[in-house]
């Protein structure tokens, strides 16, 4: 049982008054809010040991590199990588996206095919049609039911020796279904193609362990896990880290430069030109000692409750329609009422103090498929309250009665 | 009336109101009062584009004055261009060219609007004008 009140004292921002009304926080899928000891070891980090790393000789820079490795370290443990060195710090999951889709230029030709799914967040569907536009590969989608559920006997028909890489996130950000990543690995390795599981929405409540998924590529970002922004990861297996062509040039990525040639560093560093996020990758560790404290089974049991809670709730309201109904979904409640544009809701319920995310969520196809414009999206997190939903419900009544 | 005694006009209907529920509702009604534009303008040519809501317009030109119609999918941005028209409306192209925007901010129309529809109401101010410079141009 987690002491959520307890908790929230962790976060400073909930304390705040947004509109005159305390502040619901419910766009956790777009960014987490930060606890007090993450905020701690940034302020840490820049009064005490601001240095460059892997640089300098001297303390300060000695104690910022051995910092930001301890964080890579912690990093490994908590997605349970074979090596340290495969976990590429990024400045986010899209970073590292275009790390693999970049990378995989060279490494398909003219008729391959990649997969990506019906699911996907525009993040994770433009960097390969990109690829496919480089390379003359193809892309095919695996398509999506009614209820948000990706149709796995279609992709099963998709699936071929022409297949070469297969992408799909393991929670869609627009409607929280969980896919079923095992599945889809195991069969895209059946034809030898590789994968990649875009974690950056599951990882806030589901702790992946990337050696027993036997994921090639699994990519996520800090700041949905209680992390600063601008941090992420590119984890790949060593193997495949070591196949792909560096993506940018620059310090840090070099062995031995000449002008004749340059010889690259070995991983992670040959994936880390330049000078890092150092004070962000350390903060991540942080929040991710944080959130293991609190402890992944607590947190998804408690995030379960609210999403049957915020579901049952909402569903009472007259013309209200959820979109995402998968049994298999984490808490993230898509949904429209009848008649009335997500927008205007979004803007009234602001003015109550809930911050909601309105629009199509960077996933367009998405709603596409649903024929609407976008929808009304609350997430929630841990450090939420059922309290607090039914402040949510009550606002998103005003609104329609309002706009109706 | 000029387009300077009509927005004086929507600033003093604004300043009844104490709270921004007040306002939104009061939008909302203004919305109700949009001359609509008609079905065969609203093609994908007549959106205007940074808003993340549809919303068209179509402009004529009538005695050397701007008709103005409009229509968009939600019903607050619907009161929003109601009220840039009803300043912009039945005006000589040349005057709303020349025109300021200040009762904007008056009335508080931008501090109660999320950037993305802040940034939908610069569009479509600009789109507004535009239509004046693009007739000023014929007119000339």
């Amino acid at each position: 049982m987690l002491n959520v009140q307890k908790i929230r004292e962790d976060f400073p921002i909930l304390k705040r008054q947004v509109n005159g009304k305390p502040l619901v926080y419910f766009d956790n899928a777009a960014t987490s809010q930060t606890p007090q000891v993450v905020i701690d070891a940034i302020v840490d980090y820049y009064s005490n040991y601001n240095a460059n790393i892997h640089r300098g000789v001297h303390s300060l820079s000695q104690e910022a590199t051995d910092a930001y490795e301890k964080a890579r370290k912690k990093i490994q443990r908590h997605f349970n990588a074979k090596h340290a060195h495969e976990i590429i710090l990024t400045s986010g999951t899209t970073h590292s996206i275009n790390i693999v889709a970049t990378g995989f230029t060279t490494l398909l030709s003219e008729g391959d095919e990649i997969i990506v799914s019906a699911l996907e967040h525009h993040s994770n569907i433009v960097p390969w049609q990109m690829l496919c536009e480089r390379t003359g590969a193809v892309l095919k989608v695996i398509p999506m039911n009614q209820e948000g559920e990706l149709l796995m006997e279609r992709y099963d028909q998709l699936l071929s020796e022409k297949t070469k890489l297969v992408f799909v996130n393991h929670i869609s950000n627009a409607l929280g279904t969980i896919n079923p990543i095992e599945y889809i690995i195991n069969k895209a390795h059946e034809v030898g193609a590789a994968v990649l599981i875009d974690g950056a929405q599951s990882c806030p409540h589901i702790k992946p362990d990337v050696q027993a998924l036997d994921a090639d590529f699994y990519v996520a970002s800090a700041h949905k896990l209680c992390g600063p922004t601008g941090v992420g990861l590119l984890y790949g297996k060593e193997a495949w880290l070591n196949k792909l062509p560096p993506y940018q040039g620059g310090g840090e990525m070099i062995d031995q430069v000449t002008f004749e040639k340059t010889t690259y560093a070995g991983l992670p560093h040959k994936f880390e030109a330049g000078t890092p996020n150092i004070c962000g990758v350390i903060a991540f560790g942080t929040a991710l000692d944080y959130m293991n404290t609190i402890g992944f089974d607590a947190i998804a049991s408690y995030e379960k409750e609210l999403l049957d809670y915020g579901t049952q709730q909402l569903l009472q309201i007259d013309g209200l329609k959820i979109y995402g109904t998968s049994v298999n979904k984490t808490s993230v409640i898509s949904f429209n009422i009848e008649g009335i544009h997500p927008y205007d809701i979004g803007s009234i319920v602001d003015k109550l103090g809930v911050a909601v995310r309105t629009g199509h969520h960077c996933a367009q196809p998405i709603m596409d498929f649903y024929k609407i414009p976008g929808t009304v999206r609350a997430s929630f997190s841990f450090y939420n309250t059922k309290e607090e939903i039914d402040i949510l419900v009550n606002s998103v009544k005003k609104a329609a009665t309002m706009l109706r | 009336m000029s387009i300077q005694e009509i927005q004086e006009e929507i600033v003093d209907e604004f300043s009844m109101f104490d709270d921004w529920m007040q306002r939104y509702e009061y939008m909302i009604e203004l919305g109700k009062s949009l001359p609509l534009i008609e079905d065969k303008y609203k093609t994908d040519d007549n959106i205007i584009k940074g808003c993340q809501s549809k919303v068209w317009v179509h402009a004529e030109m009538k005695n050397d004055q701007i008709a103005f119609t409009a229509d968009s999918d939600a019903i607050i941005t619907k009161g929003i261009i109601a009220i840039l028209i009803r300043a912009f409306s039945n005006q000589h192209p040349q005057d709303i060219i020349d025109a300021d925007t200040k009762f904007i901010d008056e009335i508080g129309l931008k501090e109660h609007l999320s950037p993305t529809r802040a940034n939908g109401l610069v569009s479509m101010i600009k789109q507004l004008k535009l239509y004046a410079v693009a007739y000023q141009t014929q007119l000339n």
